[in-house]
């Protein structure tokens, strides 16, 4: 279990949970991104923040204070769910 | 704001990117109107659509959002006008749900919110070229069964495919009211959401529906309690013990909308999507590319200097041609009102100076927001925001503040008209309160003027070119603290998360791009427009009257033996000293005073309120070289270099001495010295307080740090 903000670019891991009371979750719930979700840190911006991340064929980006309480698992079989390049 | 014919109002819904305007425009044709929601800097854009069969409805575009529990102002404008709460609008026969083709699933959760209103709905499949090049087939009878038999049509509404059959399919959804088909909610969330509402009626006495009881329930912030009129007290107790009756149910209250919804929708999605054989788009190279750690920061810094030196330079002719063109009218209209001198300086001075310094700017306008909706339509501004976030979240403002600040640099009401692509209400505000910081062009003569009749002639070209570039920081110097206190201390506004879709790139298309940039100028024109013509004229008769012969008559006999041109510029000079902006001027130079001003720099700043650029044909009246004076003007120089002060305790000595250039300069700088950004930027907020706090800040600032500069040099020279 690993908070999103320490995944390395190109990273896989499907999220474990979130906190449905803050707004930046409840934003990305709206996008798709539940637990359960396969999602692929794609890369950090060149000041190493925000990041941008890839779930259900989208590609959006979050700060790193936010992305902290987004927990992920790197250890399930991500990749099989690799949603599809936009 | 109805139209009178159509009756029917129907509502473009979608995310945002979907191509709601695009399709907006291609049904509605250049019939529109474009207003605003009242109390909200939301713009209403309205049009006639003809459903081919002789029927005309209303259609209206509203803002992109992702999700009806309402967080920004834009996205509770949704709300309010799918469920008819906007005064003097209509709740809408029927909604136009845009989705984009190639991420049904995302996009159908906001559908599947709106099925719960119950209205009659078309589903729009829009940006169909693209789902067909990655190699997606949509089997659109079969998603339309699997929502309820709503109309489900395939279009690519920048190709103008599938008009006719949207048409076509609203004339349909219209007749036989077809709702989407509605999520089916586990018994307890049900049962929930049936108490809230229960308890919501019997307390407020009115009828709660379905999708008000979920906004109650899920929803964190309290916008629709507040509307229906269910108090904190009231609401407390029966909101808690149901969202714990879904808590007790296995699903997060906060959760449990998008978990039932999404879990439903991808069963509905069940082989809707074929995937073939598609080319993969180039998004992600072009990403690896323009969003690298070091070629990154650098192309963008690239293109942002290419995109404003272009500005610049692209803007120039049309603006030099401006400028021939009031001249060359004046010179045709002044000359036969030569017998009535009123009313050729109101033509002339009045008239023609306030159309022409409004218009002169109109070209920098058009080719900024030519560029900015480039960078949009491009995909390129999410990325500028991703990239600049960094430096901009820590003193409260986010990434996309960049480019309205950068544009800034040229003209602040493209700029303020820009930060409506901010999302975050909090950080919209803060970026507009300090775009008019930046040093926009119209600073730029009075700069020229003093560098180049002071700061050059005395410490050289090095130092001239220093100062330049030191007046143009100025402003970004205060701005940043500004916004850091205002996001911190003075907004009581909750701030949203940033949250950013980084879209896929596209070829921007010229006649959408050209025809954004044609509305947001003529919106400009026609509403800043006429708040600097009538601050011109206010401004002219003040410098106008009183205007008594007998002070042409004493200059001319004081003056026998000068040429008849000199003996001119200086009954005009007279003539200001004695109207009521030069008495204004005198009478409260003493607050000027302990910036170096004199009497003729005061009159000056006082006629620059309405636009800066003023300054400098102000100063040639006033320092007595006759009107027309600019930026380089040999005489104008000249006079200034030897003005000397003719009483108080500085008798004799120069009156623009190193001091006062600089405290002139700041001023210039930072003071409020625009109606247009005061108008745009009332526009922009909501109302006249922000603006109104935006002039007494700046001016007030302007003040403090131009005394400080004059006393502090003073001291050292
Ligand atoms: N490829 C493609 N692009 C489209 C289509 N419709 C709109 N666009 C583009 O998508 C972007 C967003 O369109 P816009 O109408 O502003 O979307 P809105 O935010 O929903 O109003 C613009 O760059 C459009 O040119 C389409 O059918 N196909
Ligand atoms: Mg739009």
């Amino acid at each position: 279990m690993t908070p999103l903000s320490q995944l390395l670019p190109g990273q896989f891991g499907k999220l474990a949970s979130l906190n449905p009371e803050r707004g930046v979750d409840q934003r990305l719930m709206a996008l798709g991104l539940l637990p359960g979700m396969v999602l692929k840190l794609i890369r950090k911006a060149p000041l190493g923040d925000p990041l941008a991340i890839e779930f259900c064929g989208q590609v959006v980006s979050l700060r790193l204070a936010e992305a902290e309480n987004l927990i992920v698992d790197v250890s399930a079989d991500c990749p099989i769910q690799r949603p599809r390049q936009p | 704001m109805s139209s009178p014919d159509a009756g029917l109002l129907v509502a473009l819904v979608g995310n945002p990117n979907t191509g709601k305007s695009t399709l907006f425009n291609a049904l509605t044709g250049l019939r529109q109107r474009v207003g605003n929601y009242p109390g909200v800097t939301v713009s209403r854009k309205s049009g006639t659509c003809d459903l081919g069969d002789g029927q005309k409805v209303e259609l209206v575009d509203l803002p992109g959002l992702y999700s009806l529990a309402a967080a920004s102002p834009d996205e509770q404008v949704v709300i309010d006008a799918l469920s008819g709460n906007i005064a003097g609008d209509r709740r809408p026969d029927a909604v136009v749900m845009v989705v984009d083709a190639t991420n049904l699933l995302r996009n159908l959760f906001l559908a599947s919110q709106v099925a719960e209103l119950g209205l009659p709905l078309v589903l729009v499949l829009n940006q169909a070229d693209v789902a067909k090049e990655q190699g997606l087939r949509i089997d659109t009878e079969l998603l339309s069964r699997r929502l309820g038999g709503v109309p489900v049509i395939l279009t690519s509404a920048w190709k103008g495919e599938g008009i006719p059959e949207v048409r076509r399919g609203l004339a349909e959804a219209l007749s036989r009211r077809t709702p989407m088909k509605r999520v089916v909610w586990p018994t307890d969330i049900a049962g929930a959401l049936a108490d809230v509402a229960q308890a919501a009626s019997t307390d407020t006495g009115k009828a709660i529906s379905a999708a008000d009881a979920q906004r109650l329930l899920f929803d964190t912030n309290a916008s629709t309690a507040e509307r229906l009129g269910w108090t904190l007290e009231r609401r407390e107790k029966p909101v808690r013990s149901a969202r714990e009756r879904v808590r007790n149910s296995g699903y997060n209250p906060m959760a449990a909308e998008p978990l039932v919804h999404y879990a439903q929708l991808r069963v509905a999605l069940d082989g809707v999507v074929a995937e073939g054989l598609g080319k993969a788009g180039r998004t992600a190279a072009v990403d690896r590319l323009l969003l690298h750690r070091v070629l990154g920061p650098v192309l963008f810094l690239g293109i942002m200097l290419g995109f404003f030196a272009s500005v610049f330079w692209l803007a120039k002719f049309p603006m030099d041609w401006i400028q021939l063109g009031v001249d060359w009218t004046k010179g045709v209209v002044a000359p036969p009102l030569e017998p009535y001198p009123m009313l050729q300086s109101l033509v002339a001075d009045g008239i023609l100076g306030g159309v022409g310094a409004f218009l002169v700017f109109l070209p920098q306008i058009l080719i900024l927001f030519l560029f900015i909706g480039i960078l949009e339509d491009s995909g390129y501004m999410a990325r500028a925001a991703f990239i600049m976030d960094r430096l901009f979240s820590w003193c409260g403002l986010n990434g996309k503040s960049f480019v309205p600040m950068l544009s800034g640099f040229a003209c602040a009401i493209p700029s303020l008209l820009s930060t409506r692509t901010i999302e975050d209400p909090k950080a919209r505000l803060a970026t507009a309160f300090v775009v008019p910081f930046m040093s926009c062009s119209a600073r730029f003569p009075i700069y020229a003027l003093m560098c180049a009749a002071f700061i050059g002639p005395l410490y050289g070209p090095g130092w001239e070119s220093l100062v330049m570039v030191g007046m143009h920081c100025v402003g970004l110097v205060f701005a940043v603290p500004t916004a850091f206190v205002l996001t911190r201390l003075v907004l009581k506004v909750k701030p949203q998360p940033f949250v950013l879709e980084l879209p896929r790139y596209q070829m921007p298309k010229p006649r959408d791009v050209v025809w954004r940039m044609w509305q947001n100028a003529a919106e400009f024109v026609s509403k800043a427009g006429t708040v600097i013509f009538a601050i011109t004229i206010i401004v002219w008769a003040l410098s106008y009257f009183p205007r008594d012969a007998s002070v042409a008559e004493r200059i001319r006999a004081e003056h026998p033996t000068e040429s008849a041109e000199k003996v001119k510029a200086r009954v005009q000079a007279a003539y200001v000293e004695q109207s009521y902006m030069g008495r204004f001027g005198k009478a409260i130079q003493p607050a000027f005073d302990p910036l170096g001003f004199d009497w003729k720099i005061t009159v000056g700043v006082l006629a620059s309120f309405p636009a800066r650029e003023v300054i400098v044909s102000t100063l040639g009246v006033t320092y007595s070289v006759g009107e027309g004076a600019e930026a380089d003007s040999q005489d104008l120089r000249k006079a200034m270099q030897d003005a000397k002060w003719t009483e108080g305790p500085r008798t004799g000595s120069p009156i623009f001495s190193l001091a006062a250039v600089l405290a002139l300069m700041v001023f210039f700088a930072l003071c409020s010295q625009c109606g247009p950004t005061i108008a745009t930027l009332a526009q922009e907020t909501g109302g006249w307080k922000w603006a109104a706090g935006s002039f007494v800040y700046m001016t007030t600032l302007a003040w403090i740090v131009s005394m400080a500069v004059y006393q502090f040099v003073i001291r050292l020279t």
